[in-house]
């Protein structure tokens, strides 16, 4: 038979194609390619003091680490809640109200007396202002049982139009020395990652990261949508209260840590692109693989990128507008899909 | 038994079911027929607790469904809603394997994998059953879902209806399906209706509903006769027996094909 045939003809690629569909072989590929990256990003181009360059790259690759696991786990699962694959965590403001708050500081405080200011206790009122405006915006969720997550996306919108409204406003009338501190405040920076915060981040990531793994189970459920989760026994209100509290907690952690990595727009592209590349990439729905294929995605992306970007072609900063550049291409493919289905 | 008590919803002041009360035995095909926009889909949400209603209550082997963990519940009682759609991609198979959920929470054993082999059996879903749901017909999907209801294997289930997107086979085999497990198994099946012929051959009981109230509510042969039918939809309609079935026929404009 000609089909036995062709098959028997290329065993290799048949066998790689079957086994490109066990979770377990897709998630170990993509460790393998997050170690080989980590290395070469440790030690890439370094000259001169090797003490001093480990321990300035390792605190850099554990922020991205951390970042990078954090924008896109609670994106999955974001898009898991919301029930479609284009909407993330920032169109709830997240990023607008970041930038706001750098802005208030800078225009209210002045740069002199911010940078006298402890930076633990800036991190923590920034997660504190995010954390609240985010569970302020869950009281909505409940207003109709059926339109509420509607309603929370769109009021998500407007609050990021009036943050962005407000800021640049404050931007035009500010000092223009102060202005370009505050640009400075703005663009995600793994460099200037202070030691103390880092070490605060990543317990807080860590720890929430586990609390959603111990509920990936009922994540798989929650992909079935509401009802069908009220049905099949889960306690709806609670669980998805409980996540979104857990997310938008990474969320802004991950924000205040190195400031938003996507601009100011409401839509994060990279927490876009890496979910989608994930749902592409593993195989299976459960929350289990995806969540893990996600984060190393993402660790792949940011770290592989500024290997690439900063020490092979000396492009210092240019990882966000890359990642920006092809997340949003994605998003308007996405969108053009969608209109036409 | 489903213990239905002066259950009222409404939307905006706008009341779409209206102090209904009823019993619902175990054993049995419950049908539930009515124009549309009667109330039956909201009836069906809030006997589930899909929906808070605003008065009444109803309550399912004497647990109110409004208080009752949720996970006592989903041993219970299941239900099945007219639309549904899922944005990630499962396989029938998975989709099928949630129903166990209520049960196995998520470690499937070797019994619900028995379960699950035979709602994708009853279903005739085996040859599909690695397929993915967004790659299958309205009626494939259908099945699938109604499948993972069986396999949720509870005492009471609700099914809006089912037959929306079945052809003519596939409808009546669903139907029988139902019928049996109601009879066999001592389950309470509930199912809402379009088809009104469909819902006097397979029922046992058949409430009649109307802008958020019960018209009627009895056994087939007493709900399905032209006064109550023409009275529910507000067309004049008879009903006839042609071969010990029930089928009904309703007035059609001068000249039509038929007249
Ligand atoms: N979420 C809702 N908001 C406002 N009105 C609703 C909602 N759901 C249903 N209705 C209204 O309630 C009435 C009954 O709806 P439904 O129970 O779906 O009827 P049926 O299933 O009998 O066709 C309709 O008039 C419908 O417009
Ligand atoms: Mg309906």
């Amino acid at each position: 038979m000609p089909h036995d045939h062709a098959l028997s003809a290329v065993p290799s690629r048949f066998g790689l194609k079957a086994a490109l569909r066990r979770p377990a072989v897709v998630l170990s590929l993509l460790a393998l390619a997050v170690l080989v990256v980590a290395v070469a990003f440790m030690t890439v181009g370094v000259k001169g003091n090797w003490e001093f360059a480990l321990a300035f790259r390792g605190r850099k690759l554990l922020a991205i680490c951390v970042v990078a696991s954090a924008i896109a786990i609670s994106t999955v699962i974001f898009q898991t809640i919301a029930g479609n694959r284009i909407l993330t965590p920032s169109i709830m403001g997240f990023d607008a109200l970041y930038a706001l708050l750098q802005t208030s500081f800078v225009f209210f405080l002045g740069s002199a007396r911010l940078a006298s200011v402890d930076s633990r206790l800036l991190f923590a009122v920034e997660t504190a202002a995010m954390l609240a405006f985010s569970l302020a915006l869950y009281r909505w969720l409940f207003l109709g049982a059926r339109r509420g997550l509607q309603v929370l996306l769109l009021v998500g919108v407007v609050f990021g139009l009036l943050f962005r409204g407000t800021m640049v406003l404050l931007q035009r009338i500010i000092d223009p020395n102060e202005f370009v501190v505050l640009q400075d405040r703005l663009f995600a920076s793994f460099n200037g990652v202070a030691p103390d915060l880092l070490g605060i981040a990543t317990l807080v990531i860590v720890a929430v990261s586990l609390v959603l793994w111990r509920l990936r189970g009922r994540l798989d459920v929650l992909l079935l949508g509401r009802d069908q989760a009220i049905n099949l026994g889960l306690d709806y209100r609670r669980t998805v209260s409980l996540i979104l509290i857990l997310v938008s907690l990474q969320v802004c952690v991950a924000t205040a840590l190195v400031g938003p990595l996507n601009g100011f727009e409401p839509v994060s592209f990279f927490g876009l692109l890496v979910a989608n590349v994930a749902y592409l990439l593993v195989p299976g729905f459960r929350h289990a693989h995806v969540l893990v294929g996600a984060a190393l995605i993402g660790i792949l992306l940011l770290a592989g990128g500024q290997l690439v970007l900063e020490q092979m072609l000396g492009f210092g900063s240019a990882v966000g507008i890359v990642t920006e550049f092809v997340g949003g291409i994605l998003f308007i493919v996405m969108l053009l899909r969608g209109m036409a289905r | 038994m489903i213990e239905i008590e002066g259950l009222t919803k409404a939307y905006d002041g706008h009341v779409v079911v209206d102090g209904v009360s009823l019993t619902i035995p175990r054993g049995g095909l419950t049908g539930i027929i009515g124009p549309n926009g009667a109330g039956k889909s909201t009836l069906l949400g809030l006997i589930a607790r899909l929906l808070a209603a605003d008065r009444g209550t109803v309550a399912v082997d004497g647990l109110n469904v409004a208080t009752t963990p949720g996970e006592e519940l989903s041993r219970r009682l299941s239900v099945l809603k007219q639309d549904n759609s899922i944005a990630a991609r499962l396989t029938v198979r998975d989709l099928v394997a949630f129903g166990r959920y209520p049960h196995s929470r998520g470690r499937l054993g070797e019994a619900d994998q028995a379960m699950i082999g035979r709602a994708l059996s009853y279903l005739g879903l085996e040859p599909i059953a690695d397929r993915f749901l967004d790659e299958l017909s309205g009626g494939q999907r259908q099945r699938a879902y109604v499948a993972m209801v069986l396999a949720q294997d509870t005492d009471y289930m609700l099914f809006d209806e089912p037959l929306a997107s079945l052809d003519i086979r596939h409808a009546v085999s669903m139907m029988h399906l139902l019928r049996d497990a109601s009879r066999r198994f001592g389950k309470a099946v509930v199912v809402v209706l379009h088809d009104i012929d469909i819902a006097g051959n397979f029922s046992d009981r058949i409430i009649g509903m109307k802008d958020g109230r019960v018209v009627c509510h009895g056994s087939a042969g007493e709900v399905m006769t032209g006064a109550n039918l023409t009275a529910i939809y507000d067309i004049p309609i008879s009903a006839h027996r042609l071969d010990g079935q029930f089928v009904t026929t309703y007035a059609l404009p001068e000249g039509a094909a038929g007249a």
